[in-house]
């Protein structure tokens, strides 16, 4: 009975199998092909559903014919063992296959062969099917600098141009300076960041109009945005982290009830709070900048979440480092400065990364409290009488953007899980 | 003889409902080398490590170089940083080189400057025998090299006293004579000792005493040979009867 499964293949017959089957698989794929690049279908003749999966069933039928345990070509064998070593797995590689085939040209097309750049106003776009990328243009310096007046860009430049050259210092720090160069990242940078911001962006002095953070808005608000929130709930959440594991219970219980509180809110209303609540309490002579008041709100919610990531880093330490430390006469701090959280805050990188992606891409959620990061822009460019229609460009422009700082921030990461990688 | 430097009275520990120390008196003079024994969950360790104040006691005095151990005591560290200790599992720092192991407290505990400390390292790990293996991490030494290591770091604070909690358990068997090498020069260097150890052989070669220890109590207690030759207790001929 064995012998009657015409499609099983043995190493007797098995090169006219292989030569039957590749040319099957060969033939659905290149069907689909046709299809999907030229509009060709042979199969049309066929009755509906037939017709529709055709490819597949040949495809199936050509990798059946080619699946044979040890069949000493070592490409084939490569095949059966990832691909096919069911017909299950065989018809998901089909499929797949298929999709891939039948998803990129037009997604190509659309981004690229039929798109337009060229003009500045929306009858530039008229003639074609495609992106219109003309729109991303036109508006391009919106949404980097959002409102902000477009003679005033260069402060914008200016100042992220010299805070990235700021943060390179520690790089050069050599010899006596090197012990230096966590105080200068933790508290001087931040400080010589703020000054920075406040006198190029902001503005008001040394004959610099002042702009209001109400005018900011784009690319260069999410990075304001970003790089203080990072900056600071790093530490916040570090202090709640230690706090929680306290041994005095009046600062376990504050840390406790902090982080379940700030975990237990969302976002967006954590921000509405910040800016529509917050003022309410405050003296009515006193005035904090809304810009502040999200960031502060940010910084507050996020440093709960790396609270707890780090909190997992110290539990994740062997009881025995304590008693090291402790036994050679080490206090609280310096314990924890010298020998747990070193180690501690090195398992945890891959989630604090995790937190710091998650902060970034919350941004956008600032625009409740009317500021537009490039998000924002978009939104506002996107129903703007003169250019509707073209969602789609923006936000694909938009998770390009995300897409590129997240990534970057990732790789950033893994390189330093690298960096510090010690064994046990 | 000179004055006790390590005195216990009537200690009473518990965890929880569970009593591990029974009215512990214990003295130790200078220069004294004790080893304590006792099979498994005897309360050797909780003995030992109460004396630096790892462990809290619940009852009863605990008096370290003067200073009595309590809630109270201000400069627990002070009196750390006079006794050193050398644990089963090394509790190595990992991320620092075994140099900055060796380093790290005399810098910031004890102020001491940095080229001192260094030199004073090295000093100790040439003792150990381990100087050349300076600059690599814990996870790249054997465990008898990390457990030199580890000897070596708590005699950089200078101790007064060393305390060893099985120093040898968790090594393979032959690494542990290094490391019991290590303990018996420094044993002849003078130092005051307490050794929680089933190795009886060391406990022979350079013990003064010998405490037994059972369910919490101190059994028996005698000078080493009297305890070898003749035990008393029962107890204490059933455990030597099967450990030798």
């Amino acid at each position: 009975m064995a012998n009657i499964n015409i499609l099983k293949p043995t190493s007797a017959n098995f090169q006219t199998y292989l030569y039957i089957g590749t040319g099957l698989i060969f033939v659905s794929i290149f069907d689909v092909f046709l299809r999907s690049f030229f509009n060709i279908n042979f199969s049309t003749s066929l009755p509906g559903i037939l017709n529709f999966f055709l490819p597949l069933i040949i495809g199936l039928i050509g990798f059946q014919m080619i699946r044979l345990e040890y069949s000493g070509n070592s490409i084939v064998d490569k095949i059966n063992q990832s691909v096919n070593n069911n017909t299950f797995n065989a018809g998901l590689t089909l499929v797949i296959i298929f999709l891939t085939l039948l998803v990129i040209p037009p997604a190509l097309n659309w981004m690229i062969f039929e798109a337009t750049i060229s003009g500045n106003t929306k009858e530039a776009c008229a003639a074609t099917e495609g992106a219109c990328w003309t729109y991303i243009k036109v508006w391009f310096r919106r949404f980097m600098y959002g409102m902000y007046p477009n003679d005033f860009h260069w402060r914008i430049n200016t100042a992220f141009i010299t805070l990235i050259g700021f943060a390179f210092v520690g790089y050069l720090m050599r010899g006596k300076l090197k012990s230096y160069i966590t105080f200068y990242y933790a508290i001087f940078y931040p400080i010589i960041a703020f000054i920075i911001i406040n006198f190029l962006i902001s503005g008001g002095s040394f004959g610099l109009e002042w702009v209001e953070t109400n005018a900011w808005g784009g690319l260069s608000l999410t990075f304001i945005v970003s790089f203080f929130g990072l900056i600071f709930c790093f530490p916040l959440g570090m202090i709640l982290a230690l706090g929680r594991r306290s041994e005095l219970p009046i600062i376990r219980y504050i840390s406790i009830g902090y982080i379940e509180f700030w975990r237990g809110v969302p976002l967006i209303t954590v921000l509405f709070m910040s800016s529509v609540m917050f003022p309410m309490f405050l003296p009515s002579d006193a005035f904090v900048d809304k810009l502040i008041r999200v960031i502060a709100a940010i910084i507050l919610f996020e440093a709960a979440y790396v609270a707890e990531v780090i909190r997992g880093g110290l539990q994740a330490l062997p009881r025995g480092q304590y008693d090291a430390a402790k036994s050679l006469g080490m206090g609280y701090w310096k314990m924890q400065i010298f020998v747990i959280l070193p180690q501690a805050l090195k398992l945890v990188i891959p989630g604090i990364a995790n937190t710091f992606l998650a902060l970034v891409k919350d941004t956008p959620l600032i625009f409740v409290v009317g500021l537009s990061e490039v998000v924002g822009m978009l939104q506002m460019a996107k129903t703007n009488p003169k250019w509707l229609g073209y969602a789609m460009e923006g936000y694909i422009f938009a998770s390009i953007l995300f897409w590129a700082i997240c990534y970057a921030m990732s790789k950033y990461s893994q390189y330093l899980e690298l960096k510090y990688k010690t064994e046990r | 003889m000179s004055e006790s430097i390590i005195q216990m009275k009537e200690v009473n520990k518990w965890f929880g409902d569970f009593q591990v120390l029974k009215d512990i008196n214990l003295e130790v003079k200078e220069k004294q080398k004790i080893v304590v024994c006792g099979p498994s969950g005897s309360g050797k360790s909780t003995l030992i490590r109460c004396i630096n104040r790892l462990e809290e006691h619940q009852k009863g005095q605990i008096i370290v170089d003067g200073n009595e151990l309590s809630e109270k005591t201000k400069d627990i560290e002070k009196i750390r940083a006079e006794v050193g200790m050398v644990f089963q599992q090394f509790n190595l720092f990992p991320h620092l080189s075994i140099l900055d192991n060796c380093t790290l407290a005399p810098i910031w505990v004890k102020k001491t400057p940095k080229k001192q400390a260094e030199e004073l390292a090295m000093k100790q790990l040439e003792q150990v025998q381990i100087a050349d293996q300076a600059a690599k991490f814990p996870g790249q030494l054997s465990g008898g090299q990390q457990q030199r290591a580890a000897l070596a770091r708590a005699l950089c604070m200078e101790p007064k006293i060393m305390l060893f909690d099985e120093p040898t358990s968790a090594l393979d068997p032959e690494m542990i004579k290094e490391v019991l090498d290590a303990m018996v020069s420094l044993a002849k260097a003078g130092m005051t000792m307490i050794v929680v150890t089933h190795e009886m052989g060391f406990a022979k070669e350079v013990a003064d005493e010998v405490v037994f220890m059972d369910e919490g109590m101190i059994v028996e207690r005698a000078k080493t040979t009297d305890f070898f030759a003749n035990p008393k207790n029962e107890r204490t001929k059933l455990f030597l009867s099967q450990i030798l």
